[in-house]
């Protein structure tokens, strides 16, 4: 199981104002499946991602993703864990000072062994795979709502994660764009048979789904 | 490679961040040019006051001088009795002394009459204590009767000298003493003096009546090529009056040097404008690193989320601050020489741009630049991948 999940529970605040958000969660999914999560505004969604991502802090119950326990883990075990996750945000979160080109690098910057030509021959080829072998001396801010997203997922997949983690990444483009941008996500994930837990609040994305769950009040239901 | 990358990913980053908001870039690098032509012109009148108070000394053809032990510095001397230097006779390596007479005095502007101070030399002529070949040509004539030279580069409120003595216009007054000018040479100023002309011993009283052959400001000894100066210089000490301090060529110019440097507090406005640049440099740089920190904050917690550690960010904005001195420097260092030539041509100070000026300036800016950097880095604690999603 590439993450796997048992009884966490997790809270915000402290003291009188603690907050419990997350009730001994338990998910696991296995190698290339990919599960979309859904969930009502306000369930923990964000949340979980961010603990299964290495990002926020987990103190009790257990994640354990690609191997390794991530509650109470060292700020190490952490990076490594981003590493080798993909992010999709629901803002592109793209830099703004660097071209889509120099945007895909950066992940791939953070291999130090590769040459500087094999990073651009990557980042070139993953941006053609994402239909925007004409867009990539473009900055952010010439691209339209899709193209950046379509960069991100091809920033994303550039470091050739183990896991895809996408919040709501569909939310802040028209329908049609919407789409395109999932089914190429879905494509490239298949191809090189990486796992995809991905939030949304859209239902025309739950066919690209091999598994839906529902976050509920804390709690995961399966649909 | 890996080392090199370790450095060079982060610095690129810096350097597209920084490229990207041009207008912001400019306001940086305005703030590390303003710092450094600050400084540049501190540290260049500091120095050339103080090559220029050595000027005087530098030209002194002596081996060894005596100066009275209260003598603050060649412009305000205590006199000391003739009858001292002559003593120093007596040692076998002395071969040649002379006495060399000096006071401030005003000096009448030959075309507006108006009255500036400069620095009167009187010596015996024959002599040739000062090393300036002009002097020398005109040794027989400096003998006459109420005749002094002029030094061309004393400042232009005096009047144009050489224009006036070509119109023969050649009488003025000293000390409101009436003398003819023979012509001019070349020693340069101080800050203690705007002007110098130049006299023989016996005209020297004349333009100072109250002034005493016998008192004397500055002894200037000759020694026998193959002596030894230290040693001489020691045994003089044990014969002369305590009084009476024995300097070799080099010690008279520290004496001089260190005057300017604490006695009057010109060392430490120097030092202060000096600092006060720096402090406001470093203020400049460490807002726009922080602002640029506090604008980037998002993008830094992308990087966060995707695997950067906290280091990587730390080289960024060391990088940043690094990029910023020597975006600021090269300008600063390029305005600042054409400033120097300003000042040498308009207020004849001596301002030379040396490598040692410009290595120091920027080991300055460097040092502003990183403290910046380092107080700046605190910021990035506001980046936390967590609150991305
Ligand atoms: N940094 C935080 N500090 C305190 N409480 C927080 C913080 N982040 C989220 N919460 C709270 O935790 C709960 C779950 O938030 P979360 O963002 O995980 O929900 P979500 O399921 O992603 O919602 P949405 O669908 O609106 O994005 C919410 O009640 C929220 O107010
Ligand atoms: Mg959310």
């Amino acid at each position: 199981m590439v993450i796997n999940v048992q009884n966490l529970n997790f809270s915000f605040g402290s003291g009188s104002l603690t907050q419990p958000v997350l009730k001994s969660i338990d998910l696991g999914i296995q190698k290339g499946e990919i599960v979309l999560m859904t969930g009502p505004s306000g369930s923990g969604k964000t949340t979980l991602l961010t603990i299964i991502g290495g990002l926020r802090q987990a103190s009790n119950g257990s994640v354990v993703i690609l191997g390794e326990q991530l509650v109470n883990s060292s700020e190490l075990t952490k990076v490594k864990i981003r590493r080798q996750t993909g992010y999709i945000f629901q803002q592109h979160n793209l830099l703004k000072s660097l071209t889509a080109l120099q945007n895909v690098c950066m992940t791939l910057e953070l291999q130090l062994d590769l040459t500087e030509s094999q990073r651009q021959y990557r980042a070139q080829h993953i941006l053609a795979a994402v239909g925007l072998e004409d867009r990539m001396h473009y900055f952010p801010e010439a691209l339209s709502g899709g193209q950046r997203q379509r960069v991100s997922i091809a920033r994303a997949l550039a470091g050739q994660p183990k896991i895809i983690l996408a919040d709501e990444p569909t939310a802040s483009l028209d329908r049609q764009s919407g789409h395109d941008a999932v089914e190429i996500l879905k494509r490239l994930a298949k191809e090189s048979n990486t796992t995809i837990l991905l939030v949304t609040h859209d239902y025309r994305i739950l066919n690209i789904a091999d598994r839906v769950v529902e976050l509920e009040d804390g709690v995961v239901k399966a649909v | 490679m890996r080392i090199f990358n370790r450095w060079y990913f982060p610095a690129r980053l810096a350097w597209r961040q920084l490229i990207h908001d041009k207008p912001k870039l400019i306001a940086a690098i305005s703030g590390v040019l303003f710092a450094c032509v600050l400084v540049f012109m501190q540290l260049g009148f500091k120095d050339s006051l103080y090559t220029s108070a050595a000027s005087m000394p530098l030209k002194l053809d002596g081996d060894l001088f005596l100066i009275h032990q209260q003598s603050e510095a060649l412009w305000r001397t205590v006199q000391f009795e003739r009858s001292e230097l002559m003593r120093t006779l007596g040692h076998p390596a002395v071969t040649e002394v002379a006495p060399l007479y000096l006071s401030l005095a005003p000096f009448k502007n030959i075309d507006t009459r108006v009255k500036r101070t400069l620095m009167v030399y009187g010596y015996d002529p024959d002599i040739d204590l000062l090393d300036v070949e002009a002097i020398k040509t005109m040794k027989h004539a400096l003998r006459v009767k109420d005749t002094v030279m002029f030094d061309e580069y004393s400042r232009p409120e005096f009047g144009p000298v050489r224009d006036m003595l070509n119109a023969g216009k050649n009488r003025t007054e000293v000390n409101d003493y009436k003398v003819t000018i023979l012509g001019v040479f070349q020693l340069g100023i101080s800050f203690a003096a705007d002007g110098n002309i130049v006299t023989s011993d016996l005209n020297f009283m004349r333009i100072f009546p109250n002034r005493n052959i016998n008192e004397i400001d500055v002894g200037v000894i000759r020694l026998h090529p193959d002596t030894s100066v230290s040693q001489v210089q020691s045994e003089l000490r044990e014969q002369l009056n305590e009084f009476v301090k024995v300097y070799d060529y080099d010690q008279i110019r520290e004496h001089e040097r260190r005057y300017w440097e604490n006695v009057a507090p010109i060392g430490f406005i120097f030092n202060f404008g000096t600092v006060m640049g720096l402090v406001v440099g470093m203020v400049i740089v460490y807002q726009i690193l922080f602002t640029e920190i506090t604008n980037y904050r998002f993008e830094f917690a992308t990087l966060k989320a995707m695997g950067y550690e906290h280091h990587y960010f730390i080289r960024m904005v060391f990088a940043s601050a690094f990029i910023l001195a020597i975006l600021g420097f090269i300008p600063g260092l390029l305005l600042s020489n054409s400033l120097y030539d300003l000042a040498e041509s308009q207020i004849f100070l001596p301002m030379p741009m040396t490598l040692e000026k410009i290595a120091t300036v920027f080991a300055f800016i460097l040092f502003m630049c990183a403290t910046a950097g380092f107080l700046a880095i605190h910021r990035l604690k506001a980046a936390n991948p967590a609150d991305m999603f």
